[in-house]
Formats: structure tokens, C-alpha cells, sequence
């Protein structure tokens, strides 16, 4: 009797809230987290569905367990706000937030067997009801309103009993509960965490990288399990993982994190089929990322042959980045005239289902899928269907900065002073733009040989050269495409030549007059994107 | 198969040697002079004497019960420094070795004269808490570096784990980590007790009549010549740390606590 009054009123309140009046249940904004200067998550905004399998995906490093790590409480931002069905919990301490987490190496606790594990939470637990008489448990009245008594009591142990063991049954441990959680496998031990967040009914589940730990049968098969204990539940997930076949298999919607910074975020197969840039590509399953061109509303040129695309929107002859997956990319014999490309194949390695050839065509080196094999060292055509092409905007294709003219003919950049060409006779002091393009940059091995020096930050493969993100002294970053292999780190000098410093007297915009321009090239250029 | 090669037990004879010169055979002259009778033959009657002899009880009751004042105040005193130093970001070897180590560098009967007179200054020398004060001033670092480890091991997300499942900081405290810690508190409650529970030269050099320890009674035993009395009372007194150390295993093993490492110093309890 009493049982079931308890259960009415759970419904209820669960009911009230989940009126869809807060679609978004979890939502952060402009959230930023610097840790001893250095800023793990950087102005991230999310918001996240009710129900949804949320998956943050991104390399370790990269932010998302930090950006968890607010969500959950134990970490606070600093800055933004992180709110939950509309209410802002930025400040609100872990245990007072109606959400719950599956920690990476469980945290299960040691002096505590399986039961009392799943328990801990229900015994602090305080739920609503209405003041009882303590042996017919009938609801008492007021004397003075004639209305029930409202109070917040514990639950009771018959109540814990029959929650725990309704929870040990879904994550499959029936009759496990006076188990040692040490004496347990680690996929057992897993199950424990999950029903032990579980059973406390949260509105939001947090899972940092919960199958890390397991082998890969065993994952395969939490994976499965997981999903369908969402979907039987309906609570929402929000899951971190480095796994990016995890996070496409598992989820309703994939965020893609690196650097601090959301790099794209939806359904897996969106990702999955237009990465928005080089990085979403790389990380998403093996992907050919090529340099190209646009030449006009769905066509591309790449590797010297056009191609028809399903994207448009590019600026005529605009400089652009490829993906092509490896499944997307048909073999043919040559001369079979089905292809758009002929090149050679290099190396062939069956990998169970299918072979992975890798074959040049043109200047780049292509990884191929296929269900055909082909001996290495014979000549193939290779197709590629306009669905197959996925087109990116190039996140820069010209170094950019405000700076001012240092000499006569030189101009400060970077903080060394470059020669070039003077055709509109700027003088000394006057504040100019100054543009490079990317490949117009060259980098030396001696740093001496240089104007001035820098670091080697990142680089990526672009299929016929490198992208290398160099840090100057003073403390900015210029790209520079170059053929050159170049390592993390590497110290390099930096030579332009005069004719290769594109430079224009630089006017102050009248509204932006007041806050002077800084030489930043990356705000530039993405005003100008 | 057949051993080619001496096994390397044979490298830990010499230490099986010295520990057979001075420690065995001490024991066995021990228990030798507790069974003789004045004659010289096989007897029960030194040990029935000290078993009868009410005094003996009454000092022993007052050594307990000094041992265990002075460990009660240890563990009160170390464990929220023990706390504060493994959760802060100080520069804790520092702290540690100021308290742990620099003390040592004195020695033990000069910084016992050295209380006395600091005692002496503020008027409470040669009282009861005069005493207490000087044993935990003694063993407090006992006490203290085992629960610092214990606590300094203990992974964060236990706490974390805690208060994800709704527990205040004061739960968390009571229901997480200090059940978790239990392992550093008992060999810390061990590391004090025992030593304190012998340590009479301390008690003699501060305290007073009330705080005569049975091992001052020994000591007088044998200062008389008593051979057969004070080995039977040492033997009485060696049953009685045997077997609270077998309680303070049990108790270890009963709490089934695992996975921190608590570091138990070399030379942990000094005989005096």
C-alpha cells in the first residue's frame, strides 16, 4: 500500500517535468575551464536533448573529460554557465544535482560488497511523501487543514532491497549482490558502476570512457548492452570516449572535441559523411584528405582530372579541402575506360572482408577499400562518385596580419624585419596588411638562414605536402605549406622572398577605430572567412 | 628438475645469524629465568608469584591505560593534519620530514630533558598529563606518517564517487574515506601503543608516582638482582603486546580494506 502511493508520486513529479516544457535538458554555454594558464575547454556551447545518446569524442587531451567532469560538478567552470532543464547549476555541488556518473576505473568502493555499493546512493537518498501512521502505514491528516502531511523521508530497507536487485537484474548480476566487487571481473565490476548510477533514477547519465578497461570482446558486447539499456530507459547519455567506432556505433549525436573546441557536432552519419574539416576526417575513420580546387557549383578539381560533387556554395577557383573514403573509391582494370583516374597499385593487405590497397595516382597516394584485389605494380583506374567527394572549406589558405612598415622596404613580421617590394612607396611607420600565402613561406633547417625563427606545432598530410603550423617568437602561429617532412618541435628559420610579401596600406575600419588592430592574423582571417 | 644453483636463501644467513645472537637468544635467557626456580630447577612458581601479586595488575591496568590516552591523542591530533597535508598542495616532503625527521636528529633522552624544562617553565612538569604529553610528543610522527600514506593513496574518485551518489562532504568523509583509511589508522594506533606501553624512561623523566609504567617495574626487578621476577613479569608483558597484536591483524583482516598501501617505517617500535 505504501509501495505503491511512493511509486505514484515518483511518476508523477517525473511526469510534471518531463513535459517536454525543457527540451534541452542539459545545455552549456560559453563554458571555459584554463587550468594553470592553460585552457582545456575553450568557450564550448552545447546543448543537449532529452533521451539522447550523447556521445564527446575527441583524442585524450582534447577537453571532454574536463567538459564532463563540469557537467557532473566536480569540476567548476571558469567561465560560463552550465544549466540543467533551464536551471543554471554552475554552482551547485555534485551531490545536488539529479545527475550521475560512471566513472573510468568505476571508483567502486572497496569496503563495500556489491549490494551496499548499488545502495550507497538510495540510503542518502530523501524522497517525498505524506506523514503515516506507523503500523496501518494509512496517511495521517492534518487536524487543522484536513490534508495530508507532507514530509521527505528515507527509503525504507524493503524499498532498497527491491530497487537494488531490480537493477542487479538489468545489468544482468542477478544474485551477485553479496559479492566481494574486488572478487568481480572487470566487466562484472563495470555492470556494478552502471546500476549503481543507475539506480538512482538520474535525469542525465555521465560515462567517462566506461569500457576503456575492458578487452575487446567484452566491450563489444557492453556496447550493445548499453544502447539497449538507454533505449529501454529513456534517461539521457552523455558518454566520452577516444573510440571513434564506439561513438558511431552507440550514439544518437557525436560532439567532436580537439583542442577545447567543438569541431563539429551531429548525427553519426553526418560526421561520418561531411567531416567539417581536415580534423574531423582524420580522427572519423581513415579518410584520402586532398588539396583541390572548386571550379564552379558541383565540380572539383583534384589530382589533375575534374570531378562532378554534390557541394556548392565555393567561391569560383576557391582553394578547397577533399575527403574521400577509402570504400568510396571504385578500382577497375585499366583501360576499362570506368574510371576517372589511372595510377599504380603499391601494396595490397586483405583485411578479412575486404582488401586495402594503397595506389598513386596523380601526386597522391590513395588508401583503397575494395572486395577486389589487384596485384601490386599493375596499372588501375580509379572512380570516384560524386557522393563519395566531400567538400571542406580551407580552414586558411593566406597568412594575414596588421603590422607596420620598420624601414626602408621592410616590414616588421613577426618581429623580424623582411624585405619587399615597394611599389606604392610606403614610409617607415605607416600601418600596412601584409599577406603570405602558404606556400610562399620557406622554412630552413638552420634557424640562422632565417629571418627570424620558429617552432614546428602541428602538421597534417594534405596528399601532396604538408601543413605546417609554425609558432613564431613571438609567441603567433603562421602556416606554411610545404613537401618537407617536419617533426613537433623542430626549430626552423623563416625566409619569404621580397615579390611573396603581398603588401597594402592597412586603413582602420571607422566603427573598430578605437581598439587598435592586433596583429593576430587568425581573428583576420576568420573575419574575412 | 634438479637445483644447480644454491638457492638465494643462502645469502640470508647472516642476517638469520644476528638475528639469532641478539634477539632469540634474549628471548630464550627470558623465559629461561621466568621458569627457574631460586635453586636453580624447573618451577612455576616465579611466574605464580608475579600472577598473584595484586600490584602488578594495577600497574599494568595503569600502563594500558596510559598507552592507549596517549594513542587516542595521537590519532586525534594526527589524523586531520595527516588529512589536510595529502589533500593540499604544500610542499609535503618538506612538512613531513620537518616532522618526521628532524626530531630524530636529536637524541631521545635530550629532548625528553628538554620538555621537562619546557614543562617545567609552564608549571606542569612531573604531572600525569606531563607524561601523556611527552608520549605523544614522542610518537606522534608514528601516527602520523601512516594514515598521511594511506590517505595520500587513496584514489580522489572514491570521494568523487561519493558525492555523484549524493553524499555531503561530511558523508563522504564518514562513509568513504575514513572507512578507507582504516588500514593506516590501525598500523598507526600499532606503531603507538606498542612503544608507548613500554616506554617508561619517558613517563620517569616527566611524570610522577601515577605514572609508573610496568616497565619501570621491571627495571627495579632487575636493578635488585630479581632475575626470575623480572623475566617472568617481561614474559607476561611480551603475551600481552603478542596479543594485541594479533587482535590488531584481525581486526586488519576483518576490514577487508585493500589497494592503499600503508608504509610501515623500519625501526617502528623502540624498546625503552
Amino acid at each position: 500500500m505504501a509501495e505503491r502511493t511512493v511509486q505514484k508520486t515518483v511518476t508523477e513529479e517525473n511526469g510534471a517535468k518531463g513535459a517536454s516544457k525543457f527540451d534541452k535538458i542539459v545545455e552549456v554555454r560559453g563554458v571555459t575551464k584554463v587550468f594553470d594558464d592553460v585552457t582545456v575547454v575553450d568557450n564550448m556551447n552545447l546543448s543537449i536533448k532529452r533521451g539522447d545518446f550523447v556521445t564527446l569524442l575527441g583524442p585524450s587531451g582534447c577537453g571532454k573529460t574536463t567538459l564532463l567532469r563540469m557537467i557532473a560538478g566536480f569540476a567548476t567552470p571558469t567561465d560560463g554557465r552550465i544549466f540543467l532543464e533551464g536551471k543554471d547549476v554552475t554552482d551547485l555541488p555534485p551531490h545536488k544535482r539529479p545527475i550521475n556518473t560512471v566513472f573510468q576505473k568505476y571508483a567502486l568502493f572497496p569496503h563495500l560488497n556489491v549490494f551496499k555499493n548499488i545502495a550507497f546512493g538510495l540510503k542518502l537518498k530523501r524522497i517525498p511523501d505524506v506523514k503515516r501512521n506507523r503500523k496501518t502505514g494509512e496517511p495521517l491528516l492534518d487536524p487543522v487543514t484536513g490534508s495530508h502531511i507532507e514530509i521527505m523521508r528515507k527509503y525504507t530497507k524493503a524499498e532498497i532491497e527491491e530497487k537494488v536487485n531490480r537493477v542487479l537484474k538489468l545489468v544482468g548480476l542477478e544474485g551477485y549482490g553479496y559479492r566481494d566487487t574486488t572478487s568481480l571481473s572487470g566487466g562484472q565490476q563495470q555492470r556494478v558502476a552502471i546500476a549503481r548510477a543507475l539506480v538512482l533514477e538520474p535525469k542525465v547519465l555521465l560515462l567517462d570512457e566506461p569500457l576503456g578497461a575492458l578487452d575487446l570482446k567484452m566491450r563489444k558486447e557492453m556496447q550493445f548492452e548499453l544502447k539497449k539499456m538507454h533505449d529501454e530507459l529513456g534517461i539521457t547519455f552523455i558518454y566520452v570516449t577516444h573510440d571513434q567506432e564506439e561513438a558511431l556505433t552507440m550514439s544518437d549525436k557525436v560532439v567532436v572535441v580537439s583542442d577545447g573546441v567543438i569541431q563539429q557536432m551531429g548525427t553519426p552519419k553526418k560526421i561520418y559523411d561531411e567531416p567539417a574539416n581536415a580534423f574531423v576526417a582524420n580522427f572519423i575513420g581513415e579518410s584520402n584528405i586532398l588539396s583541390g580546387e572548386m571550379l564552379q557549383d558541383y565540380k572539383v578539381r583534384f589530382c589533375g582530372a575534374d570531378f562532378d560533387c554534390e557541394d556548392k556554395g565555393f567561391g569560383k577557383n576557391e582553394r578547397v579541402d577533399i575527403v574521400v573514403r577509402p570504400e568510396d573509391i571504385g578500382v577497375f582494370k585499366a583501360g576499362s575506360g570506368k574510371g576517372q583516374l589511372t595510377g599504380k597499385v603499391l601494396s595490397v593487405v586483405f583485411k578479412g572482408t575486404y582488401y586495402e590497397m594503397n595506389i598513386t595516382a596523380g601526386d597522391y597516394e590513395f588508401t583503397v577499400q575494395n572486395t577486389d584485389s589487384f596485384a601490386v605494380g599493375n596499372e588501375v583506374e580509379l572512380r570516384i562518385k560524386p557522393d563519395g567527394i566531400h567538400i571542406m572549406k580551407k580552414m586558411r589558405t593566406v597568412n594575414e596580419i596588421i603590422t607596420a612598415v620598420d624601414g626602408e622596404n621592410t616590414v616588421d613580421f613577426h618581429g623580424g624585419s623582411f624585405p619587399f617590394d615597394n611599389p606604392d612607396g610606403l614610409e617607415k611607420g605607416d600601418r600596412v596588411k601584409v599577406r603570405v600565402d602558404f606556400d610562399k613561406i620557406e622554412l630552413t633547417d638552420d634557424e640562422r638562414d632565417g629571418v627570424i625563427g620558429g617552432n614546428i606545432g602541428q602538421s597534417f598530410y594534405k596528399g601532396t605536402y604538408y601543413q605546417v603550423q609554425v609558432y613564431t617568437d613571438d609567441d603567433d602561429d603562421i602556416f606554411v605549406d610545404t613537401t618537407d617532412e617536419w617533426d613537433i618541435d623542430d626549430r626552423v628559420g623563416i625566409v619569404i622572398r621580397p615579390q611573396d610579401l603581398r603588401v597594402e596600406k592597412y586603413i582602420e575600419p571607422e566603427d573598430e577605430a578605437q581598439s587598435v588592430p592586433t596583429d593576430s592574423e587568425q581573428e583576420e582571417a576568420e573575419q574575412n572567412a | 628438475m634438479r637445483k644447480r644453483i644454491p638457492s638465494k636463501g643462502i645469502f640470508a644467513l647472516p642476517y638469520a645469524v644476528v638475528c639469532v645472537i641478539f634477539v632469540v637468544f634474549p628471548l630464550l635467557l627470558v623465559v629461561v629465568y621466568a621458569f627457574r626456580s631460586p635453586d636453580g630447577g624447573f618451577s612455576f612458581s616465579t611466574i605464580a608469584g608475579v600472577l598473584s601479586n595484586g600490584s602488578n595488575y594495577i600497574s599494568l591496568l595503569r600502563t594500558v591505560g596510559i598507552a592507549l590516552l596517549a594513542t587516542v591523542i595521537c590519532l586525534l591530533l594526527a589524523y586531520p593534519v595527516a588529512f589536510i597535508l595529502a589533500s593540499s598542495p604544500f610542499n609535503k616532503i618538506a612538512i613531513l620530514a620537518l616532522l618526521f625527521v628532524i626530531p630524530m636528529w636529536m637524541n631521545f633522552m635530550l629532548r625528553m630533558f628538554a620538555l621537562q624544562s619546557i614543562l617545567a617553565m609552564m608549571g606542569i612538569a612531573n604531572t600525569f598529563w606531563a607524561a601523556i604529553i611527552g608520549l605523544v610528543y614522542d610518537f606522534y610522527p608514528f601516527m602520523l606518517l601512516p594514515i598521511y600514506t594511506a590517505l595520500v593513496n587513496l584514489d580522489h574518485s572514491y570521494a568523487e564517487a561519493a558525492g555523484d551518489l549524493g553524499a555531503g562532504a561530511l558523508t563522504t568523509f564518514c562513509k568513504t574515506t575514513l572507512p578507507l583509511s582504516l588500514p593506516g589508522i590501525l598500523s598507526g594506533v600499532t606503531m603507538v601503543f606498542m612503544p608507548c606501553f613500554s616506554a617508561y624512561a619517558v613517563t620517569d623523566v616527566l611524570g610522577n608516582s601515577d605514572t609508573t609504567l610496568i616497565g619501570r617495574k621491571i627495571s627495579v626487578l632487575f636493578d635488585l638482582q630479581e632475575w626470575e621476577a623480572g623475566s617472568a613479569l617481561s614474559l607476561l608483558l611480551l603475551v600481552l603486546v603478542m596479543l594485541t597484536m594479533l587482535i590488531g591483524t584481525l581486526i586488519q583482516r576483518r576490514s577487508k580494506t585493500r589497494g592503499n598501501g600503508t608504509v610501515q617505517p623500519n625501526g617502528g617500535g623502540r624498546m625503552l
